[in-house]
């Protein structure tokens, strides 16, 4: 087989993750996006393990280790979402600003106002 | 390295031709091809419930990809772990969280153009440098190289102290995640209805 094929769909299947962690609103699509990424470097690294023939396998083992922490990761995120839902009542990542810095630009153009004002 | 990669993967200008597939070849595009739509179509859709089920079908399909790379554990791994867990747990997600059934408006944020565009133009970077390094490589799939057998001796071998170390990691990700999510006990609800008595009471329920 090829090695551009699993390369180039790994490389496809990043970049659709890509577009979904910044298009996406809710934090679980998100989460779901991250999910897609992770499994595309899944792919390169089993692909690669074949091609090269390592004798420590070290692109397999590679993978299971990713699909664990990817499941550590996916358990703490939705414990870390159902948290912000419980507290803000929303899982939307744009309405939870409380440590963006929105707040602060907001304070800095009221006092730009102010400064217009007088 | 270089020796290593000279005695194991091919390095010299394969004779094979990109118009002539093997068998293998076709079943990964075509798997490909679905893994592909089912992505996309998971991260466009507007029914959040059906974004999960989409990712199934992607999952499942990569899980084909690895066993057609002769990765067998790591498919079923694959199927169990993916499949099997995280999915699920992303359901429960969407639903604790009260996901609307059904077509919701507001699934994709302001920035869709721009996240078109990076995606685009880091799926066009991407594609572009893998197949100029890696146009003449071939994977020689003769020889299963992911048995249950063969993983089990690599990583019980080579691998113990990074499975071990991963162990620990993983339970104390489980053990945070539960004392995250965990009710604290009738502090989860905003408004106080009634005294403590109330309270002590809730508290014998929960027991």
């Amino acid at each position: 087989m090829h090695l551009a094929y699993p390369a180039v769909l790994a490389v496809l299947l990043f970049s659709v993750g890509v577009y979904g962690v910044l298009a996406r609103r809710n934090v679980i699509l998100v989460l779901m996006s991250v999910e897609l990424m992770l499994n595309a470097v899944n792919l390169n690294l089993v692909a690669f393990d074949v091609w090269l023939r390592d004798t420590l396998h070290a692109g397999q083992a590679l993978t299971l280790f990713t699909i664990t922490v990817a499941a550590a990761e996916i358990g703490l995120g939705l414990a870390v979402v159902l948290l912000v839902y419980r507290t803000r009542r929303t899982a939307a990542v744009d309405e939870v600003t409380a440590l963006g810095d929105r707040h602060e630009a907001d304070e800095l153009s009221d006092g730009e106002k102010e400064q217009a004002a007088a | 390295m270089s020796t290593l990669l000279a005695a194991a993967g091919s390095l010299e200008p394969a004779a094979r031709s990109y118009l002539s597939p093997t068998g293998q070849e076709i079943v990964f595009l075509l798997v490909g091809a679905l893994v592909l739509g089912a992505a996309v179509v998971s991260v466009t859709t507007r029914q959040l419930v059906h974004a999960a089920l989409w990712l199934v079908v992607a999952l499942g399909g990569l899980a084909v990809e690895f066993l057609l790379l002769t990765a067998e554990f790591v498919a079923w791994v694959q199927v169990l772990v993916y499949l099997g867990s995280v999915v699920v747990l992303v359901l429960f997600g969407l639903m604790l969280t009260r996901a609307p059934i059904g077509r919701s408006p507001e699934a994709d944020s302001g920035n869709r153009p721009a996240a078109l565009a990076v995606g685009a133009a880091s799926a066009a970077t991407l594609v572009t440098l893998v197949v100029d390094a890696f146009r003449s490589s071939w994977i020689d799939l003769s020889g299963a190289a992911g048995t249950t057998r063969l993983t089990g001796e690599y990583l019980f071998s080579h691998w113990v102290l990074p499975f071990e170390a991963l162990s620990v990691l993983l339970l104390a990700a489980l053990v945070g995640a539960i004392v995250l999510s965990r009710a604290k006990g009738g502090s989860a609800d905003a408004k106080p209805r009634a005294g403590k008595l109330r309270t002590g009471l809730t508290k014998q329920k929960e027991r």
